[in-house]
């Protein structure tokens, strides 16, 4: 009998001591910054959609560590991620945080400001209006798709407006580009003594692009521009706002052949009369076919711009 | 109580279908496990024979991104005698979409339409039996699409340009036959407060020799400025003229 009820016991305490663990797992965003640069440091995410086992963490986050404060660059998916940002940036330095910037105003950017609510959070002054105006909504749908990892989510909007040209902060001299086509507005970052360029989501590695806020003739624009400041002496690393970090302008490359190919083939098939269901029926080019998203962000993409395709074939006024 | 003749019509089309084909049609069971379809089909086919025949595609991704423009596309080209089409969702608080009348055109509509909530998309046939024939598809999606302001709500610009028509038609190539219209239309649900019901009823396209192409009638679920794609067969000027509930008037010419 006590046996019995001994292991029954047993069975128990592992199951809860086993959803105990769970609990604590699905807490944990697990964030290991790696240094990609001397004093800079990149938190790369997973190149997954968001979901209840990733929490929102398909976002590479970043932070620069000055002579005297550091520089957050996007603060991830959540409350939970920016406190644990936060705390893995305290067991690198123990300098303060100086200010941290939202690149763009995509929800997985910014949706951590909440954990640095006592510093300065700094972005272009298109992106504060929009996270105003579209962040709330955003911050719904993070909340329908990653669950309880969102929880105590609100949204905070940055508090001071950011502008292209040099920012001195932190005892660093940053280059601030100020681009658009991803969404209305992109921050770029140059950071001139580490030669990182922190490219947002411009520029996407291994992963493909997302689009729902893309002007792509803008946005290949601002990819012209990146690919520039790569062939600068002093450039090292590049960032990308999703996927691992480069030494070269690849990724802004295979961004750059993505939005090509897909204006093309919206164009192309609006051309040749295609309705929607077809479009998406169409297979992916064998060089895109095994790249992560490919296929999900395909069948978002037609329906953000294939619209503008058919419009166009059609001779519709815009 | 309909079961007799729905027997009938099973057996007399099972008679007809190549042996493959012939078991997939159903008098009862919805293939798509809908807990909605007995409503459906006492709202929506009264007193209909209905079966379900794989005959009738109902084409639209399983996830939909934007509830707002689901793309759906309806192809009874497989079935023979095809009179009437009606498309529904069993989730969607209106729920008749459109109802399209293929006369000279191919029974075969390219639209897009508000999803409230994830549903099963679906389209009777109507064939000169009268059995209606039942395809469908689920849609999976966040929602919101009939109780959000249609993006003309938020500008005045559409006014100036209600029921203007851009339209194409493809004589050549892999999609000869194909025709294009899109229609400047806010299509308001009537399901948001203070707008009221603001859609296009009813779209006639009629060739140069006076034959109806097809007749649609649409209703407040097809999505703001509606694109149709659709398939005719022969060549020439297209007439499109039709009306929206206010009656207002739409008017527009597709050269060949």
């Amino acid at each position: 009998m006590s046996g019995h009820l001994g292991r029954f016991l047993g069975v128990l305490l592992a199951g809860a001591a086993l959803a105990l663990s769970l609990r604590v797992a699905a807490d944990d965003y697990r964030l290991r910054p790696q240094q990609i640069a001397p004093d800079v440091y990149a938190v790369i995410g997973a190149t997954e959609d968001f979901d209840t086992r990733n929490g929102g963490n398909i976002v590479n986050s970043a932070f620069i560590v000055g002579s005297d404060g550091v520089v957050v660059i996007d603060s991830g998916p959540s409350l939970r991620y920016g406190q644990q940002l936060r705390q893995a940036i305290a067991r690198v330095t123990d300098k303060p945080v100086a200010l941290v910037i939202n690149t763009h105003h995509h929800p997985d950017h910014f949706l951590g400001n909440q954990a640095f609510a006592d510093v300065a959070i700094g972005a272009l002054a298109e992106t504060r209006t929009a996270i105003g105006t579209e962040g709330n909504a955003f911050a719904e749908n993070l909340y329908r798709m990653s669950g309880s990892w969102m929880k105590g989510t609100e949204v905070l909007a940055p508090n001071r407006t950011l502008s292209a040209g040099a920012l001195a902060v932190a005892g660093r001299r940053l280059r601030l580009l100020a681009f658009d086509g991803h969404t209305g507005a992109d921050l770029a970052i140059f950071d001139e003594a580490s030669g990182v360029l922190f490219a947002g989501d411009l520029v996407f590695n291994q992963r493909a692009p997302t689009t729902p806020h893309a002007d792509i003739a803008h946005w290949l624009q601002s990819l012209t521009a990146l690919e520039k400041i790569t062939g600068e002496r002093g450039f090292r690393v590049l960032l990308p706002g999703h996927g691992q970090p480069a030494s070269d302008a690849a990724p802004i490359r295979q961004t750059r052949a993505w939005l090509e190919w897909l204006a093309a083939r919206m164009n192309e098939a609006a051309r040749a009369g295609l309705e929607t269901n077809e479009v998406l029926a169409l297979p992916l080019p064998p060089q895109f076919a095994n790249m992560p998203m490919a296929v999900e962000e395909y069948r978002r993409s037609v329906g953000h711009l294939f619209p503008a395709a058919e419009n166009a074939a059609l001779g519709a006024a815009q | 109580m309909l079961n007799f003749p729905l027997t009938i019509a099973a057996i007399a089309l099972t008679a007809l279908m190549p042996p493959g084909e012939a078991f997939a049609l159903q008098e009862a069971g919805d293939p798509l496990g809908s807990a909605r379809w007995g409503d459906m089909q006492k709202q929506v086919l009264p007193g209909a024979t209905v079966i379900f025949d794989p005959r009738v595609k109902v084409i639209a991704p399983s996830v939909a991104e934007n509830p707002m423009q689901v793309p759906v596309t309806i192809d009874a080209t497989a079935l023979p005698g095809v009179q009437e089409v009606l498309v529904f969702a069993d989730f969607n608080p209106i729920l008749q979409v459109l109802r399209f009348f293929p006369e000279e055109a191919k029974p075969f509509l390219g639209f897009r339409l508000k999803l409230q909530q994830s549903s099963p998309v679906r389209a009777a046939v109507r064939t000169a039996d009268g059995v209606w024939h039942v395809g469908g598809t689920w849609v999976n999606t966040t929602g919101g699409g009939c109780t959000a302001p249609s993006a003309a709500a938020a500008s005045p610009e559409w006014q100036k340009r209600l029921n203007e028509v851009s339209a194409r038609q493809w004589s050549e190539g892999p999609n000869a036959g194909r025709i294009r219209l899109r229609i400047v239309h806010p299509m308001d649900t009537g399901l948001i407060a203070g707008t009221p019901a603001f859609h296009l009823e009813e779209i006639n396209l009629t060739d140069s020799a006076g034959r109806r192409l097809m007749r649609l009638q649409t209703f407040e679920p097809v999505a703001e400025n509606p694109v149709f794609t659709l398939q005719r067969q022969g060549g020439g000027d297209i007439e499109i003229s039709g009306r929206d509930n206010n009656g207002n008037l739409l008017k527009a010419r597709i050269a060949p």
